[in-house]
C-alpha cells in the first residue's frame, strides 16, 4: 500500500539500473540515513552509542569485508580476525611515526596494509579451493598471531605488549583515546562506514564485482569466459583485507582504546563470519543485519534475561549463565536459519518488501 | 517443496521472529535499570565464570562476592551502607570486558577489578576520564604503581615486577643465585611478558643467566616441544608466569622431564589449588609465590562461612573450595575495596560515596597488623599502606610449597627489592604517559 | 652467515651432541602425531560418508571427556561411565543426523560447515552449562591407564618414555585398525564407501544416508572420546583443549580429506614436523612458541605443490 512503484515510469537505462529504483527506497535510505547521524546520536546515552552502536559499525563493516570474500568470490576464510588485526597495528604504528596526520586518514591508509597481506595470503586460492583454502586462511590466522606477538616492533616495544591508543585529534575534535567523546566516535564510525559501504555496492556492481561473482559461481566457466582468476580472486581478497583492516583499526581506535593480541584471535573470524552466514551471503544489507543481531542480541539476552528469569521463574541466572544461554541461542539460530532460510536475514527483509508491495492481496 | 510451501514456512518464520522480537522488546522495557539507591555502595564484578580460564576466574569471584555479602549480612554494610555486587561475564575476553564496563560505569560504579590484564590495559586510561579508580590486584600495567604519573590506576598488595624480584631473592636465599641459569616459562601475551624487563635488567645486577620459554595460547596444554626446550638448556631453576589450563599442563611436563619440583616457582596466579588437584602427589615439592593466606583458620574466613555459605547465599560448588589459594585471593580483593571504602568514608565523612571518594580511599589505604587482626585476618598478608605516590603498596609475598595435595606455607613475606623496581616503574610509567597527551598526573605532596 | 649457521650447522651440532634428547623429541613427536592423527580420523571419517567437514570434531572431544568425569564424579563406576559416555555420544549423534544434517541434504558444503560451527557454538555454552567452566582432572589411573615411566640409557644420556604415552600410542593404533577393519570389512562399512562415492547411487540401491551417518557420527564419537581421554591425562579436561582439535586441520590437508592411511601419515609427518622445529630451529632463531603455526605453514606449501593433499583424489573438475 505504501510501498507501490506502480506509476513509477523508468524512461532511460540509468534510471532502471539505479541502484535504488524505487522511489520509497530512496526515501527509506535517506531516512536512515538522518536517524543514523542525528536522531540516534541526540537520543541515546554513552552505553548505547559506545558498547552497542560502535561495536556494531565495526562488525558490520567487518562483515562487508568478508562477504566481499566469502559471499561475492565464494573464498571462505577465516583469516578475518589476524586481518583486522594488520590493519589496527599498522594504524597505531603510522600515527606513532607521524603523530600530526590525520587519524580518519590513517585509518583509511591501514586498510592498504592488511590489503598487502590479504594479496599475500590469498595467492594459495589461485590453486587451492574450498575447505583447503579454508586452512591456508587458518594458516594466515595463526602466523600473524604469533607474529604480532613476536615482532616487539609493532607494539613500540611496550612492556605489556599492547597496543595502546594514543589521544589524536582531527578536525579541531578529539577523536581517539578515552577522553574521545562517544557521539564523535560514532559519527566517524558511521561515516566511514557509510561512505565504504557505497564504495562497496559500487564495486560489486561494476565489472571487478562481476567477475568476482562469476567466479563465485563456477570459476573454471568464468574462465574460460574470459575473467582471469588471478586478477579477479586476488582483487577480492585486497578488497576484502582492507574492509577488514579499516574495521580493525576502527575497532581498536574508535572502540576498545588498547588491544592486546587476543582481540584479533580466530574466535573473531568466527564470530563474523557468523554474521556473514546470519545476514545473508552475498548481500551488503546481511552484513548490517548480521552483525546486529549477533553483537546487539547477546548484549539483550545478557541484560533481560536474569530479571525476566527471576521474576517469572523460582529459578535466579546469574551473568554467566544469561552468557551461555546466549551463545546457545545463537547457536541454534545460525542452525535454524541455515536449514530455513539459508540466505540469511537480507532474505527475509527481501520476502517482507515483497509482501509490502502487494498488500493488502496476498499475491 | 513448492514454491507455495516455502511460502508458507518464511511466513512462519517471519511470525516466529517478530514474535522473538516482540518478547525482547517487552522484557527490556520490564528492565528498566533500578536507578541505583542513593544509600547502597555498587561494587561491579568482571568476571568469568566461562572460557579457557574459568578455573581461574569462578574461586575469585566467589571469594570476592561472598566476602562483600558476608559485610552486609554481619555489619548491614560498611559504615552502614549496604554493599551492592554485580556480576557481569567477561569471559577473559577484552571486548566483552569494555561491554561490562560501560554498562555498568553508569551505575554509580566505585571500583572496578577486571581480573584481566588485557581488559585493565583497556581500563587505564578511561578510568580518569569517567573518575572511577581500577584496582588491578597483582595484576595490569605494573606501572600504575606510580601514583604521580596514574592517579586512577591501583595494584595493590603488589605489582609482577616486585613479585619477580621476590621470587629472585627466595632463590638467592636457597642456594644462590649467582652463576645460575633461570628459565622462564610464560603464557605468551601480555600478561606473561611483563616481568621480562625486570629480568633483563636484574640478570647483569644479580649474576644469573635466564632464558624465556613461550606458551602460546592455543599450545597450553600442548606443550611437551617447550619442554624438551628445558631440557636442552638444563636451567638450574624455572620460573612460571602461567594462567588457566597451562599450569597443570606445565607442571605434568615438568614432572615428566623429571624437573626437579622444588626449584620450580609459580608466580601467584600459577600456584592454585585448581592447578595442581589434578597433578597431585606428582607435583610435590612444587613451590609458589602468594600474596594471601591459604586456609580458612581465620575469623573472617569464619565468618563468610558462617553467614554466606552456609546459608547457601554463595556460589561455591562446595563448601571445601572456602579457603583454597583463588578464593582467598578474591577474598582479599574484596578485603582491599572494602577497607578502601572505609577509608574514603572517613576522609570524606560521607556515607554514599563516589569512584572520586573511592580513589582518595585508595590513596589513604592502610592495612597494619593491628587492622588485620581487627576484620579478623591476622597473618593473611603481609601490611600494605599506600600513598599518594605509591598505589602499590610495595607488599611482600611470601612463598608456598605443595604437598601432594595442599599448600603449605613456608617463608615468612619477602619484601621486595623496591630501590631496584621503583625506578624501573617510574621509566615505564614515564613512557606510558608520554605517548598519551593531556594525560592527566598528579603531583604528591 | 650467523643466520645460516643457525639453520644448517647448529642444529645438527646440537642433534649429535645430546643424542638422547634427539631421541625423546622424536618419541615426544611420535606421540603428539598419533593423537593428531586419531583426531584428524574422526574429521576425515564423517568428511567420507557425508561430504560434512565437522568443525564440532574438537568441542566433541571436550564434550566427551567433560561427560565422562561428570558421569563418574557422580559415583557411576568408571567403565560404566564410558559406557554411558559413548551413549551420550550415540545420542548425540543422532541428534545432530535428525535435527541438523537432515533437513541440509543437498545444500552446498559450505552451509553444511556452517551448521557445524553452529553445533560448536551450542555445545561448547552447554558443556560449560551442564559442567561448569572450571577445569577437571581425568580419571587416568580409575580407567587403569598406566602411569609412572620407563628410561632407556642411550649416548651418555636418558630418554623417558611415559606409560602413558606408550599406552596412548597403543591405543591409538588399535582404534585406528580396528576402524579401518570395520569400515572396510563389515556390511556397514561396505555402504559407507558406497555413500562416500556417490550418494545416489548409494540412494538407489537401498542404503539408508541417515543410518549411515548416525554410524559414522557415533564412530567419531567413540574416536573423540578416546580421544579427550588420552589428551585429558596429559594435562587436563577444560575447555581450552579444543583448540588442540585444530591441529587436525592441517594433518587433513596434507593427508587428504578422504584418506584413512592419509590421517595417519600426516599426524605423524605434524607431530615429527612440529616438534623438531621448534627444538632446533624455532627457539634458537624465533624465539621459541612456533607450534602454533607450524604445522599450517607447512600444510600451506604442500598445497600449493599439491592442492589434493598426500593420498586425495586427484580432482577433475567439469563445466
Amino acid at each position: 500500500m505504501f510501498y507501490r512503484e506502480a506509476g513509477q515510469f523508468k524512461t532511460t537505462y540509468e534510471a532502471d539500473s539505479a541502484k535504488f529504483p524505487i522511489f520509497q527506497d530512496k526515501l527509506f535510505i535517506w531516512i536512515y540515513l538522518a536517524i543514523g547521524f542525528i536522531a540516534i546520536p541526540l537520543l541515546s546515552n554513552e552505553f548505547f552509542l559506545g558498547a552497542i552502536m560502535i561495536p556494531f559499525l565495526v562488525f558490520a563493516l567487518a562483515s562487508i569485508g568478508l562477504n566481499i570474500l566469502t559471499g561475492f568470490t565464494g573464498q571462505i576464510s577465516l583469516g578475518t580476525g589476524a586481518f583486522m588485526g594488520v590493519g589496527a597495528y599498522a594504524c597505531y604504528k603510522m600515527t606513532t611515526i607521524f603523530p600530526e596526520a590525520n587519524i580518519i586518514l590513517l585509518i583509511f591508509l591501514s586498510g592498504f596494509f592488511s590489503a598487502g597481506i590479504g594479496v599475500f595470503f590469498g595467492l594459495p586460492s589461485l590453486r587451492i579451493k574450498g575447505f583447503y583454502l579454508v586452512v591456508t586462511t587458518l594458516a594466515a590466522q595463526f602466523f600473524l598471531e604469533w607474529a604480532f606477538i613476536r615482532i616487539p616492533w609493532l607494539y613500540n616495544y611496550n612492556d605489556s605488549g599492547a597496543i595502546e591508543v594514543p589521544q589524536r585529534e582531527a578536525f579541531g575534535l578529539v577523536v581517539t583515546g578515552a577522553s574521545a567523546s562517544a557521539e564523535v566516535r560514532y559519527l566517524i564510525c558511521l561515516a566511514i562506514v557509510v561512505i565504504m559501504t557505497w564504495i562497496a555496492s559500487n564495486i560489486i556492481s561494476g565489472r571487478i564485482g562481476r567477475s568476482w561473482m562469476m567466479i563465485r559461481d563456477m570459476d573454471i566457466a568464468a574462465e574460460l569466459m574470459g575473467v582471469r582468476p588471478l586478477y579477479a580472486k586476488l582483487s577480492a581478497f585486497a578488497v576484502s583485507s582492507f574492509y577488514c583492516g579499516v574495521a580493525g583499526a576502527m575497532m581498536v581506535f574508535l572502540w576498545l582504546g588498547a588491544a592486546e593480541v587476543e582481540s584479533f584471535d580466530y574466535n573473531h573470524s568466527f564470530e563474523i563470519l557468523f554474521m556473514v552466514i546470519l545476514g545473508g551471503l552475498g548481500s551488503l544489507l546481511g552484513c548490517f543485519l548480521g552483525a546486529a543481531v549477533i553483537w546487539i542480541l547477546p548484549v539483550i539476552i545478557r541484560a533481560v534475561l536474569p530479571p525476566i528469569v527471576d521474576t517469572l521463574t523460582v529459578f535466579t541466572i546469574t551473568s554467566a549463565q544469561a552468557d551461555l544461554v546466549s551463545d546457545i541461542i545463537i547457536g541454534v539460530m545460525i542452525v535454524m536459519f541455515l536449514i530455513l532460510e539459508p540466505h540469511g536475514l537480507a532474505r527475509l527483509w527481501a520476502i517482507v518488501k515483497q509482501k509490502l508491495r502487494v498488500w493488502p492481496f496476498p499475491y | 517443496m513448492s514454491p507455495s510451501e516455502r511460502w508458507e514456512e518464511n511466513n512462519m518464520l517471519k511470525k516466529l521472529v517478530l514474535g522473538a522480537a516482540a518478547i525482547t522488546i517487552a522484557g527490556s522495557m520490564m528492565h528498566v535499570p533500578a536507578a541505583q539507591a542513593e544509600d547502597t555502595l555498587y561494587v561491579p564484578s568482571l568476571s568469568y565464570r566461562t572460557g579457557p580460564f574459568a578455573g581461574g576466574g569462578i574461586p575469585f569471584a566467589n571469594g570476592f562476592a561472598d566476602y562483600l555479602n558476608m559485610l552486609n549480612e554481619r555489619d548491614g554494610g560498611i559504615g552502614g551502607v549496604k554493599i551492592v555486587v554485580e556480576e557481569c561475564e567477561t569471559g577473559y575476553n577484552a571486548q566483552k570486558g569494555v561491554e561490562c564496563y560501560e554498562s555498568t560505569k553508569g551505575n554509580g560504579a566505585l571500583v572496578y577489578n577486571p581480573l584481566s590484564t588485557g581488559i585493565t590495559l583497556q581500563l587505564v586510561p578511561k578510568a580518569p576520564v569517567d573518575k572511577i579508580p581500577v584496582l588491578s590486584m597483582g595484576y595490569g600495567l605494573s606501572a600504575v604503581a606510580i601514583g604521580e604519573k596514574f592517579p586512577y590506576g591501583f595494584n595493590y598488595p603488589t605489582s609482577y615486577w616486585s613479585q619477580m624480584s621476590s621470587i629472585l631473592q627466595y632463590i638467592d636465599q636457597n642456594g644462590g643465585i649467582k652463576g645460575k641459569k633461570i628459565g622462564f616459562i610464560y603464557l605468551d601475551v601480555g600478561y606473561g611478558k611483563e616481568p621480562i624487563p625486570l629480568l633483563e635488567k636484574l640478570g647483569p645486577e644479580m649474576g644469573f643467566e635466564w632464558v624465556g620459554f613461550p606458551v602460546g595460547v592455543k599450545e597450553m596444554q600442548n606443550q611437551s616441544a617447550t619442554w624438551l626446550n628445558v631440557r636442552k638448556e638444563r636451567p638450574d631453576w624455572m620460573i612460571m608466569w602461567g594462567w588457566g589450563a597451562m599450569n597443570p599442563t606445565a607442571i605434568k611436563e615438568a614432572a615428566k622431564i623429571r624437573f626437579p619440583m622444588d626449584k620450580f616457582i609459580g608466580n601467584w596466579w600459577s600456584s592454585a589449588n585448581a592447578d595442581l588437584d589434578s597433578v597431585g602427589a606428582s607435583a610435590k615439592g612444587y613451590i609458589g609465590a602468594n600474596f594471601s593466606g591459604i586456609g580458612t583458620d581465620f575469623p573472617a574466613v569464619q565468618d563468610v562461612i558462617k553467614h554466606v555459605v552456609d546459608k547457601g547465599n554463595s556460589q561455591v560448588a562446595s563448601k571445601d573450595d572456602v579457603g583454597k589459594v583463588l578464593y582467598n585471593r578474591g577474598l582479599f580483593n574484596a578485603v582491599i575495596v572494602a577497607e578502601a571504602i572505609r577509608a574514603a568514608q572517613e576522609a570524606t565523612g560521607k556515607k554514599a560515596i563516589t569512584g572520586e571518594d573511592m580513589r582518595l580511599g585508595l590513596e589513604k589505604f592502610d592495612l597494619s597488623e593491628a587492622r588485620l587482626k581487627e576484620i579478623g585476618l591476622e597473618g593473611f598478608t603481609a601490611p600494605i599502606k599506600g600513598s599518594c605516590s605509591d598505589h602499590e603498596g610495595a607488599g611482600s609475598v611470601f612463598i608456598q610449597q605443595w604437598n601432594g595435595s595442599a599448600f603449605e606455607k613456608i617463608t615468612d613475606p619477602i619484601p621486595p627489592m623496591t630501590e631496584v623496581v621503583r625506578p624501573l616503574l617510574v621509566e615505564a610509567a614515564e613512557k606510558y604517559v608520554s605517548e598519551q597527551a593531556d594525560w592527566k598526573t598528579q603531583t604528591c605532596g | 652467515m650467523e643466520l645460516l649457521r643457525l639453520i644448517f650447522i647448529e642444529p645438527f651440532q646440537t642433534m649429535y651432541a645430546l643424542p638422547d634428547l634427539l631421541l625423546q623429541t622424536l618419541w615426544e613427536g611420535f606421540v603428539s602425531g598419533t593423537l593428531y592423527s586419531l583426531i584428524a580420523l574422526g574429521f576425515v571419517l564423517i568428511f567420507k560418508a557425508s561430504g560434512v567437514f565437522n568443525f564440532a570434531q574438537g568441542i566433541m572431544v571436550v564434550f566427551a571427556a567433560l561427560a565422562l568425569v561428570g558421569i563418574h564424579a557422580l559415583g557411576v563406576p568408571p567403565f560404566l561411565a564410558v559406557i554411558l559416555t559413548l551413549g551420550i555420544m550415540g545420542l548425540l549423534a543422532i541428534t545432530v543426523v535428525r535435527i541438523v544434517l537432515k533437513p541440509l541434504v543437498n545444500q552446498p558444503d559450505i552451509i553444511l560447515f556452517m551448521s557445524t560451527i553452529g553445533v560448536t557454538f551450542i555445545l561448547i555454552a552447554g558443556g560449560q552449562l551442564i559442567f561448569g567452566g572450571e577445569p577437571k582432572a581425568m580419571i587416568t589411573e580409575e580407567l587403569l591407564l598406566p602411569t609412572g615411566s620407563s628410561d632407556w640409557e642411550v649416548g651418555g644420556g636418558v630418554v623417558i618414555f611415559q606409560h602413558i604415552d606408550i599406552a596412548a600410542a597403543i591405543i591409538a593404533a588399535i582404534l585406528i585398525a580396528g576402524l579401518a577393519l570395520f569400515f572396510n570389512k563389515t556390511r556397514v562399512g561396505r555402504a559407507l564407501r558406497a555413500v562416500a562415492d556417490d550418494h545416489q547411487a548409494a540412494l538407489s540401491v537401498g542404503i539408508s544416508l541417515e543410518q549411515i551417518w548416525v554410524v559414522v557420527w557415533f564412530a567419531a564419537g567413540v574416536v573423540a572420546l578416546t580421544a579427550g581421554i588420552l589428551w585429558a591425562a596429559k594435562s587436563d579436561v577444560s575447555f581450552a583443549l579444543q583448540v588442540i582439535a585444530l591441529k587436525a586441520l592441517p594433518v587433513l590437508v596434507l593427508g587428504g580429506f578422504t584418506s584413512i592411511p592419509g590421517a595417519i601419515i600426516g599426524g605423524l609427518i605434524i607431530g615429527f614436523g612440529e616438534k623438531l622445529f621448534d627444538l632446533y630451529w624455532g627457539a634458537p632463531i624465533l624465539g621459541g612458541g612456533t607450534e602454533s603455526w607450524f604445522a599450517f605453514i607447512i600444510a600451506l606449501l604442500f598445497l600449493l605443490y599439491r592442492p589434493e593433499g598426500l593420498f586425495g583424489e586427484k580432482l577433475i573438475e567439469r563445466i
